[in-house]
């Protein structure tokens, strides 16, 4: 099963105030194929763990177009979308993640109430 | 390339389709649903969309060996799976035996964030995996509708359905997609936008407290389909839908005759009893014989080894067995010979559809040649007037069809003419006997007579109708100054026609004696006639000869005298005497 998976950016690092627990956040994004709003996923992905997870997270890419029989097991419908493994509980983002607001509401990383002066921004 | 050539060449001659399996439905779309498009089934909460989805799958992937995908949304697999195992579908088996994937998508929508752009290429994925794993020719999804409440971006969600159903053609797949009814849309979300190749609409409605399942076929590009809502049956085999509204009057006669098992019925019936194939009708008010009548009916066919199939609506197949036994009828052997099977229900208990494709259905299991309805009139408390005739007269014709004789009975109601039907069916009755009660000298009796029967000399004579327990005859009736005689009092004319004929007979004795004596007498009389006649003609014979004795004596004394006296004066003879000798 591992192999399927492609570990993407892996970076173990100090300490972000974003999230006070400091343990380690395992993110899957799921994709298919190398398309703009998988590329944009990606990319905003990266941007905002670099930003609030720094050195903390591990972003794992399955791109379901190599591995198809993944999709039924984490009940991927829509593309992209992100999976929150760890911490749990288990959280489920789809989209490209342009608005940014709402991708750390989603991801817990920011209280619903807090971001949404600017949720304006990317809605 | 050669899929597409194809193709064209197909359409050119005719739509392909892949027959549904489902009992009936092939019927009424002309060989099953559009082979490689998808279709859409529609109908509220509970119609039966996923079940027909289901056994679309099930049917396919076991006797047309093209294996499916089952795309839930809605129900696990684990539910899925044990809501059709009563009806005998084992989808863990035809998962292992690779014939059958069932996929099951769920979408909560307060797991889901949502940012940005998306698409559904997850569904895509998921299909295409499952499609390509058994080599699926069918797929269903059940209710695709669930994308909508799982994800809020209608502008996403609707562009990839356009996809979907695009990709499904172009997958070559037969699919059907449920949805939801919608208020004054076939669906909700207007799926039918999307699907324009077949819309199957399934209603489930609950009218006086009776359900009735009906199918309709809303559309159907390119091919001829039946356009009625045809009721349709969920049962312990599944669903079948009976096309039987499209019945036409094309059925063949049969010269053939069947007893009624009354031989005197039979001989009012030109002499040989009901047609074969024929519809039956036996009316009258209560007790007046009717499902005696029947019974003898059906106990006369299965004496000649034929299947009957009798549907009891007031009595159970017990009561009817015992009551029949009362009259020398015995239906249990019959019964247990496999030759005659009851099926005792109560109209209300369904709706007129429920009956008529229960009906169907065991007319295709049995295969009767004779069929009792008992009473038929019943079926009013299943429906409106207006609908169970139309329902009995779907009956009679898909039996006439078949060539299976109809026997039906129908209760008159007190006050009503007897020569009228709760269900207006009397014009739809080939042979109809009318029984009534006739109430005279202080007790009731039964009277039987063929109200008409059709393509035969039947009898129009009334003849009262004695159950006893050696079966039903049939014996003449008087009539009288005031009307037909029946019962003690037909018993009692018998008597004393009997007494008027012996003192005929005695009257006539006594003329003839009395001539006999007359004879008797003239004879004797004409004898002493005769005898006195004898007795005159002998004296008169003797008179005459004694006359004539007597002249000869004086005749031969003359003459001794005349020689005496010529002897004692020979000279002269005395002259007076002499003289007056000469002149005589």
């Amino acid at each position: 099963m591992s192999k399927n998976r492609k570990p993407a950016e892996s970076v173990p690092l100090g300490d972000v105030e974003g999230d006070p627990s400091g343990e380690t956040w395992d993110l899957r994004l799921y994709v298919a194929g190398r398309s703009p709003k998988s590329v944009a996923a990606f990319a905003n992905l990266k941007r905002l763990c670099d930003e609030h997870l720094a050195g903390r997270y591990r972003i794992e890419v399955v791109d379901l177009l190599e591995n198809p029989q993944l999709a039924a097991g984490d009940q991927i419908v829509a593309i992209p979308t992100l999976i929150r493994k760890l911490p749990e509980p288990l959280r489920r983002i789809v989209g490209d993640l342009s608005d940014a607001e709402r991708t750390l509401v989603g991801l817990q990383l920011r209280q619903a109430g807090s971001g949404s002066r600017d949720s304006s921004a990317g809605g | 390339m050669a899929r597409a050539k194809r193709r064209t060449e197909a359409s050119r001659t005719e739509l392909p389709k892949a027959c549904s399996g489902i009992e009936g439905l092939d019927a009424i779309t002309g060989g099953g649903l559009p082979r490689g498009r998808p279709s859409l089934v529609c109908g509220s909460a509970g119609a039966g969309k996923t079940l027909l989805a289901m056994e679309f799958l099930v049917r396919g992937a076991m006797q047309y060996d093209e294996p499916g995908v089952f795309m839930a949304f809605e129900e696990t697999k684990e539910e899925l799976t044990m809501n059709v195992r009563s009806l005998g579908f084992d989808l863990d088996q035809l998962g292992r035996d690779k014939r059958l994937v069932i996929d099951f998508v769920r979408l909560e929508r307060d797991e889901i964030e949502e940012t940005g752009s998306y698409d559904l290429e997850g569904l895509f994925v998921r299909l295409n995996y499952a499609i390509d794993t058994v080599g699926a020719k069918r797929v269903v999804l059940d209710t695709l509708e669930a994308l909508f409440a799982g994800l809020s971006n209608t502008a996403i969600l609707r562009a990839e359905l356009r996809r979907l159903f695009r990709w499904l053609k172009q997958k070559g797949v037969t699919a059907v997609i449920t949805a939801e009814r919608g208020e004054g849309a076939l669906t909700r979300h207007g799926l039918e936008e999307y699907v324009s190749d077949c819309v199957i609409l399934l209603d489930h409605r609950v009218i006086d407290q009776v359900s009735t399942r009906r199918l309709r076929i809303v559309k159907y590009r390119g091919s001829v389909h039946g356009t009625n809502e045809y009721p349709f049956l969920i049962d312990h085999d599944g669903i079948s839908v009976l096309p039987i509204t499209s019945a036409r009057l094309e059925h063949t006669a049969s010269e053939e005759r069947v007893s009624s098992g009354i031989p005197r019925l039979d001989v009012m019936l030109g002499g040989k009893g009901y047609y074969r194939g024929s519809s039956v009708l036996v009316s009258g008010t209560a007790g007046t014989g009717k499902t005696s009548l029947a019974s003898s009916f059906v106990s006369a066919a299965c004496q000649r080894g034929e299947r009957c199939l009798y549907f009891a609506f007031e009595e159970s197949q017990g009561q009817l067995v015992r009551n029949m036994r009362s009259i020398g009828l015995d239906l249990e052997k019959w019964v247990h010979k496999g030759l005659l099977r009851f099926h005792a229900i109560r109209s209300q208990q369904d709706g007129l559809e429920m009956h008529l494709a229960r009906f169907h259905k065991l007319l295709n299991e049995f295969d009767p040649e004779i069929v009792v309805f008992d009473p038929i009139g019943s079926f009013i408390q299943a429906g409106t007037r207006k609908d169970a005739t139309a329902m009995v007269t779907r009956l009679i014709d898909v039996l006439k069809v078949r060539g299976t004789t109809a026997f039906m009975t129908n209760l008159t109601s007190g006050g009503a003419p007897a020569e009228s039907t709760d269900i207006d069916i009397s014009s739809l009755i080939d042979t109809w006997i009318l029984l009534r009660d006739v109430e005279l000298g202080g007790e009731r009796n039964r009277a039987l007579n063929v109200l008409k029967s059709r393509g035969m000399a039947h009898s129009n004579q009334i003849r009262e109708f004695v159950m006893s327990s050696n079966g039903i005859e049939l014996a003449d009736v008087y009539i009288g100054a005031s009307g037909v005689l029946t019962g003690s009092m037909r018993q009692a004319q018998e008597a004393r026609e009997r007494a008027e004929t012996l003192q005929r007979h005695q009257e006539v004795d006594s003329l003839q004696r009395g001539l006999a004596h007359k004879r008797e007498a003239l004879a004797e009389r004409i004898a002493a006639l005769q005898r006195e006649l004898r007795i005159e003609q002998e004296e008169t014979e003797r008179l005459i000869a004694q006359q004539l004795g007597r002249e000869d004596m004086l005749r031969t004394d003359r003459e001794q005298m005349a020689r005496r006296r010529r002897a004692d004066a020979a000279a002269s003879p005395p002259g007076k005497r002499q003289s007056k000798g000469k002149r005589r």
